[in-house]
């Protein structure tokens, strides 16, 4: 009995807010005007028949994913969700908790689809698709950032963003779309990005951080732009090109190709690694974004295509790209089987840069000047659609440890947000799944407050400064919200922002 | 669409209150903007709208965060070629919030 007592470790508290209800009422981000919606073939705002097109997708949407019914049927209320979702959290508005937001289209599909609703709509809390519940949808289901951290906590199993993305699929056939979301959409289709940004600012935009990166480092390298014959084909989001502290995570990327050797380009046609089509549940959408993508890889004749620092576009390309495109096994029509001869699989395809950056630094192909991060004190944010949606290296829990892998190969001082604040537990930016716009602001302030609070126990315990994510929406949510939390916008940055710093160029 | 009203003459804004049509704007529409965002225009912030518009007159869209300070520090003065510069003159951040001024269409993504 000598052994020594030691207290147990402090507890992190999870406090549940006290409801306040009706507190994000009618929050409501801009709708979609007649021309958004026709540029991508949605149907116009406040048509006579939306009922009959809302309910006839409803059950379009039944037949087709079987996985929607079976969550719609197979909840029981257990209320494991309610506090786990950063909306709720940050609003304290129950119908931001999982279950009650999933609620408000379960009672729909009780009333149309389910006999005891049918019957008994009064017994069994089913109700009719009104003018009003379409409002409802709207608001709170586009309060949802389809993170599935809540979903990680179902006994169930229940895959909620699933459900919200249902509901933005019915709301968006019946006329009612996001303007940002479709907005974008339809600049993918007609310029290829989600900026619109054209062939000619890019390229002037890629000459300028080629010079930068020239002055700064007195080498050549490269930012390649439809180069045909290159080896590797680099689709990233497009704020990579555009927006701080994006762009210094493309230079980091150049660097690497550089350092390691390898000829890489970027497709003008093809300049973007963001889906949007993920976040407004369209299967038709998510498909035409990614072809661009295909018929850019098939035109270079790459051999190889990998995915920058972009957290949704990782779960398209990793789980989606095989069946949609024929990146990876699983598509079989003629284009498909093109790609998949033309393709090098001694490589993964696609693959993360993340999983690139690693596996050259295992051969030791690069290496770094760890001091050159010495000013950095830096901790990792695990991006929703890549802790729950995808995976990396291969094996289990590649996609949590590949990125920090790299941090801690590229800096010396790396600590970890609390223990259920990160890796499969991890809190959303507040800003995801379509959320990013201006006219959600309050909600993405709100939505942030768990990260913040995770992020100010490691900022008081080792004096962080330094947030590393590997998603374009994390890096432009922080940037926007950090201030609101006395934090400076600059402590948030990108995984290759800091291998940009630090690797060996020229003699490795 | 919401309209606004600069010297009796009315303009076509989005829902945000950026211009419509990229021909209406004016120095007298870009100071009633640069009012409803609480802005004092300063011959820097003129600096950074005249450069706007001409990016945008050659390509399109309004310039990337660096193509912008770069511009700017070396036409201006290198002491102004930083975005924390920029972010002093717009502190709604000086994609957004000088692209409105200066009647350009908001920047969209993941931005």
């Amino acid at each position: 009995m000598a052994t020594e007592i030691k207290a147990p470790p402090y507890r992190v508290f999870n406090i549940a807010p006290a409801i306040q209800p009706g507190a994000m009422d009618g929050l409501k981000s801009f709708v979609a005007n007649d021309k958004i919606q026709n540029d991508i073939g949605f149907p116009a705002f406040e048509t006579e028949d939306w009922h009959d097109k809302a309910i006839n997708k409803f059950s379009e949407l039944l037949g087709k994913y079987r996985s929607l019914k079976v969550y719609l049927d197979a909840c029981v209320h257990c209320g494991a969700c309610s506090d786990k979702c950063h909306y709720f959290i940050g609003t304290a508005d129950p119908k931001n908790m999982p279950v009650a937001r999933q609620d408000l289209m379960r009672s729909v599909y009780r009333r149309y689809f389910t006999l005891p609703g049918k019957l008994f709509p009064w017994l069994v809390g089913a109700r009719k698709l009104t003018r009003e519940v379409m409002d409802e949808w709207y608001s709170y289901f586009y309060q949802c950032s389809e993170c599935r951290r809540c979903s990680v906590f179902c006994p169930y199993g229940i895959d909620t963003a699933e459900i919200t993305m249902a509901a933005r699929e019915v709301l968006a056939a019946a006329g009612y779309g996001q303007k940002y979301a479709n907005e974008i959409i339809g600049k993918v289709h007609k310029i290829g990005n989600n900026l619109g940004l054209p062939k000619a600012a890019l390229e002037d935009t890629l000459e300028g951080v080629e010079e930068d990166t020239k002055e700064a480092t007195g080498l050549d390298i490269r930012f390649p732009l439809d180069v045909k014959g290159a080896e590797v084909l680099l689709i990233t989001p497009s704020a990579d090109f555009f927006a701080e502290p994006h762009i210094d995570s493309l230079i980091g990327y150049a660097k690497v190709f550089h350092a390691a050797g390898i000829s890489w380009t970027l497709s003008s046609m093809s300049s973007e690694a963001g889906n949007f089509g993920l976040f407004i549940g369209n299967y038709d959408q998510m498909r035409k974004i990614a072809l661009r993508i295909r018929q850019a890889a098939l035109e270079l004749g790459v051999k190889r295509i990998v995915v920058g620092e972009c957290g949704h576009a990782w779960r398209v390309a990793y789980s989606f790209w095989n069946t949609l495109i024929g990146v990876g096994d699983g598509a079989n029509d003629p284009y498909a089987i093109e790609l998949q001869n033309q393709l090098d699989h001694r490589y993964k395809q696609p693959m993360h840069i993340c999983e690139v950056t690693w596996d050259l630094i295992q051969q030791k192909a690069i290496s770094f000047d760890k001091e050159a991060n010495d000013k950095h004190i830096i901790t990792f944010h695990d991006s929703c659609n890549v802790a729950r949606g995808s995976g990396m290296g291969d094996y289990p829990g590649g996609q949590f440890e590949i990125p920090r892998n790299i941090v801690k190969a590229a800096a010396n001082h790396f600590f970890e947000m609390p223990e259920g604040t990160t890796h499969e537990k991890t809190f959303c930016c507040g800003g995801g799944g379509g959320i990013l716009t201006d006219d959600l602001l309050e909600l993405r302030v709100k939505g942030a407050l768990p990260r913040m609070e995770a992020l100010q126990t490691v900022v008081d315990a080792h004096g962080v400064n330094f947030m590393a994510s590997i998603c374009a929406i994390c890096k432009a949510q922080f940037t926007k919200v950090l201030p609101y939390y006395g934090f400076d916008r600059r402590l948030i940055g990108g995984v290759h922002q800091l291998v940009s710093n630090a690797i060996k160029l020229g003699d490795k | 669409m919401p309209n606004i009203e600069v010297n009796g003459k009315s303009y076509e804004t989005d829902e945000e209150g950026y211009l419509i049509n990229l021909a209406d704007w004016n120095m007298d529409v870009a100071q009633y903007i640069a009012q409803t965002e609480n802005l004092n225009m300063t011959d820097n912030h003129w600096e950074v709208i005249n450069f706007l518009r001409e990016y945008y007159d050659e390509y399109q869209i309004a310039p990337a965060v660096r193509v912008l300070t770069k511009a700017i520090g070396k036409k201006f003065g290198p002491e102004k070629g930083s975005s924390q510069y920029l972010y002093e003159l717009f502190p709604y951040g000086p994609g957004k919030q000088a692209c409105k001024i200066a009647g350009l269409p908001k920047p969209t993504g993941c931005i």
